[in-house]
């Protein structure tokens, strides 16, 4: 397969950065397309060229390390799809490509396709958890959760911090990760009592952040590569709103 | 060298005498404490934020030590602990089906081919209970039954039900409960936090560990930390095969340089094959993925019963089919323990039966299951798996079977640590993957996060305070000789690296060794392969440090700095382990010499040269290692050979 790649090349965060234009003929549809992006490096090196960087690291989609836009789609806008799991046979022969990194201003650009979410950290280090010290907790089954309950926080619970909701958010907002923590805690009776602290706190370092407010635009779902539903952020908004009412 | 079990005067394992049932809880007690108002005085270094290092650093932080911990990742939240998928076991017996605290040590022992510590284990086993608690109470999504009680599934090598899940992600949820934990400290300013900061070095003062050197992967800064006491919880070195199930940074660069300023390194051979992998498409491949070994649960391994059968499997009848694993060991099943499992899809791909466009690999089928138990079912047990394959191969798991084949998934291997988790160098504890300490030879599956969060939450929190309580440590700064001594080697050795400027990349390097290394010590090894990598690991790692191009410069992000240095710490390990396969001349779980099987094919120990822990302790650059042995002692689980028959 031959393939033409925009890539946009950044030597560190205050160099301007461009668009670069590459081509190669060695893409192959078993491929993923990290691996395309591998095999474009070593050509790179070869010709005394410095690599394209780009985060990675399980490469199954879990770990959430990577992420870049393609052709203006977080992780290339294949439902349920990290970049990494994204595979070459999903494009053509002779397409054109732009790959660009997530563009937000919590997000600075470190270089090339890599940037700096360091923000979604803080937001967890926020309130993101419940208070338990080791050794505290009573026997696992004291605590029942209805399974239908378990079922809701694990689909909250599956974000992988990928940043792909804000990169595709018009308004580069961090709700659908917030949502998500929000809704996962909260489901379950462990997370009841620290719910409208948690999600005060969680909401004011989300504003800090520089992150934008959220419009309902729904973009973050229709991008999320754990199909994080929507109703997160009900979730984070009427915690919010009674946790404000409450401690006003 | 001939090998005898004279017991090695460095290798003081302090296993607590008398009844194992009490051990811990003597240990316990005999333990000095640190005074709560004095912990605040004492600093320690963790590195590694996975589930032992993340849990770890989080659980000392709330002790009130001041912490500061390390990751090379982004966020401590991508530490590869992240993709473990099946599940975590425990004693909790819930399921009414026997279990027990005895049952979990007794197949853990079992299924290492009885070459682990059996007092570690059965602490191991003691406080699997405790971790349940823990992450349930953290908020860890377990998978529940309608009554709102836990739900279990099995996993290879148990006959009970006793593994705890959070979907195919019980990695990713359990982690993250750590990660919580961690991130909680850290918002409480007890815990520092410096990720995409990687170590380089060990500090070594007055023969105990008082720091580390680490490069800051944005800016290139090398810098060095003090601290009281060192904690490694940096994970195995899977990738030293470059093919694995690893994510793409895991490395052994950490405990390699702790090793090579005197820790000493333990059974590097042991490694561990999974046999439930997606098989190879192509020489452009830069990892495997794991299927999770809770598929063997309701999946059935076949091949077919001709040689060169290339029909599609739905076209091949019942009676052409070969369910290997059901037909060998009709007790397990399926569900046989990882090693007997990887050899089996080898030796039937190798007696040219394989599947797939390359005839390495087995079909893994949920036809059976589907028909029992309805699609719904099967959706709900492993639908993000069965999605997972879909997107990787291209093909339906509903529909058609998949296929797999062994991949390198985990390192048994490790750095020694005492009963205490604390390596020969004192002061450098060693936790999680990183040491030797439990699994023996082979790992049984859900037992890797059971033994991170152990070591992790319930076990160095305790010991760490003996040995600070305990040391009497001088202070330190950075002017002290042996702090510019190891930032000046880990400044010279990028230098060099940057320097080289040949012609092959680093990639081409770690594949080529990766290669050597699956060839003469993957699955199945022999003497004379092993010499054949002996002699050629030195040559290609000679290549490597005049020929690698690493382009760009240090005072940035640079990947292929990152990758090159590691790289070459994978040459070295990768020779100590070929060289320690070669002094064990027996086989044992996941080490097969094929000179030692039984007639059956199933590894044959030898229990009278071979029953203790092999310590390999580094004596200088181009000089052979000196091994170092740990004798083994059963005093409750009799070794046998093993059978799942």
């Amino acid at each position: 397969m031959r393939l033409i790649l925009h890539v946009w090349r950044q030597k560190s965060p205050n160099d301007e950065g461009r668009m670069v234009r590459y081509e190669t003929n060695h893409a192959d549809p078993h491929m993923s397309f990290l691996e395309m992006l591998d095999v474009l490096n070593e050509q790179l090196i070869s010709k005394g060229e410095e690599p394209i960087a780009f985060d990675h690291d399980c490469r199954e989609g879990i770990c959430g390390s990577c992420g870049f836009m393609i052709n203006g789609k977080a992780h290339g806008g294949h439902p349920g799809t990290t970049v990494c799991q994204l595979h070459m046979r999903h494009f053509k022969d002779g397409d054109e490509l732009y790959l660009e990194p997530w563009r937000a201003k919590a997000f600075p650009v470190v270089k090339d396709l890599v940037v700096d979410r360091s923000a979604f950290d803080r937001i967890i280090a926020a309130g993101g958890f419940i208070s338990v010290r080791t050794g505290s907790a009573p026997d696992g089954n004291a605590i029942l959760v209805p399974k239908e309950a378990a079922e809701r926080a694990m689909d909250a619970a599956q974000c992988i911090g990928c940043g792909a909701c804000v990169a595709s958010c018009p308004n580069a907002s961090a709700s659908l990760f917030v949502g998500a923590k929000i809704a996962h805690l909260g489901s379950l009776p462990q997370g009841k009592p620290e719910q409208e602290i948690r999600a005060m706190r969680m909401v004011a370092q989300m504003n800090e952040e520089l992150f934008g407010t959220c419009t309902n635009l729904g973009e973050c779902e229709a991008t999320c590569p754990k199909h994080i539903p929507l109703e997160v952020i009900a979730r984070m908004n009427r915690d919010y709103l009674m946790a404000s009412w409450k401690h006003r | 060298m001939t090998p005898t079990t004279e017991a090695s005067t460095l290798l003081q394992s302090r296993i607590p005498s008398g009844p194992i049932e009490t051990a811990w809880d003597r240990a316990r007690f005999e333990m000095k404490l640190v005074n709560p108002a004095n912990k605040r005085k004492y600093s320690i270094i963790v590195v590694g934020t996975g589930l032992a290092g993340g849990s770890a650093a989080a659980t000392l932080g709330e002790l009130g030590y001041q912490v500061k911990c390390f990751c090379f990742q982004d966020s401590p939240r991508r530490a590869h602990s992240i993709a473990a998928q099946g599940g975590i076991n425990a004693a909790k017996n819930y399921q009414n089906d026997g279990d027990s605290v005895y049952r979990l040590f007794y197949d853990t022992v079992k299924g290492g081919d009885f070459r682990a510590r059996e007092a570690n284990v059965y602490r191991l086993a003691q406080i699997s209970l405790n971790i349940i608690d823990q992450c349930v109470a953290q908020g860890v999504p377990f998978a529940r039954e309608y009554g709102g009680v836990l739900d279990n599934r099995s996993f290879g090598g148990a006959q009970v039900s006793r593994t705890f899940y959070a979907r195919g992600q019980t990695g990713q949820q359990l982690l993250l409960g750590a990660y919580q934990a961690l991130e909680r400290q850290i918002g409480l300013g007890q815990v520092k936090m410096f990720p995409r900061t990687e170590m380089l070095d060990l500090i070594v003062i007055d023969g105990r560990a008082r720091g580390i050197v680490t490069r800051n992967l944005m800016t290139g800064r090398v810098e060095i930390h003090l601290a009281d006491a060192v904690v490694l919880g940096t994970g195995g070195y899977g990738n030293v095969f470059y093919l694995s199930t690893n994510a793409k940074g895991s490395n052994c660069t950490a405990i390699w340089r702790a090793y090579k300023r005197g820790a000493l390194f333990g059974n590097p051979c042991f490694t561990q094959i999974h046999p439930t992998c997606i098989p190879v498409s192509g020489d452009y491949q830069s990892k495997l993925t794991l299927m999770s070994e809770s598929l063997r649960n309701d999946g059935r391994i076949w091949v077919p019963r001709r040689k060169g059968d290339t029909r599609p499997p739905n076209q091949i009848p019942e009676e052409e089919r070969d369910y290997y694993l059901e037909e060998r060991y009709p007790s397990f099943g399926n569900l046989v323990p990882r090693d007997v499992a990887s050899r089996a899809a080898k030796a039937v791909c190798d007696e040219g039966r394989g599947v797939g466009p390359h005839g390495l690999g087995v079909y893994l089928d949920f036809s059976d299951a589907i028909r029992r138990l309805g699609e719904k079912t099967i959706r709900e047990r492993y639908g993000n798996l069965f999605e997972m394959y879909e997107l990787i191969t291209g093909d339906n798991p509903y529909q058609v079977p998949m296929r797999i084949y062994p991949a390198i998934h985990y390192t048994m291997g490790g750095l020694w640590v005492d009963y205490h988790l604390m390596s020969t160098i004192p002061g450098l504890f060693v936790i999680g993957e990183a040491n030797f300490s439990d699994h023996g030879a082979n790992r049984l599956g859900a037992s890797a996060l059971m033994q991170g969060l152990a070591d992790g939450y319930f076990i160095l929190p305790y010991t760490i305070g003996d040995y600070l309580a305990n040391a009497k440590l001088a202070k330190v700064s950075e002017d002290h000789p042996a702090c510019k001594e190891a930032a000046g080697a880990v400044q010279e050795r990028v230098k060099k690296l940057l320097s080289i400027r040949g012609k092959r990349t680093v990639d081409s390097f770690h594949r080529e060794l990766g290669r050597i290394l699956w060839d003469e010590c993957g699955m199945a090894r022999n003497a004379q392969g092993l010499r054949r990598a002996l002699a050629k690991i030195p040559e290609l790692r000679e290549e490597f440090w005049s020929n690698v191009n690493v382009l760009g410069g240090n005072e940035e992000l640079n990947q292929s700095l990152e990758k090159a240095g590691r790289v070459a710490d994978f040459f070295e390990l990768a020779e100590l382990m070929c060289l320690d396969a070669l002094e064990r001349d027996e086989s044992c779980g996941g080490h097969f010499r094929e000179e030692h099987q039984t007639p059956e094919g199933e590894a044959q120990r030898d229990d009278e040269r071979f029953c203790f822990v092999s310590a390999w302790q580094y004596t200088g650059e181009g000089k052979q290692p000196v091994l170092h042995r740990e004798p083994l002692e059963f005093r409750y689980v009799k070794p046998s050979q093993r059978s799942y028959k």
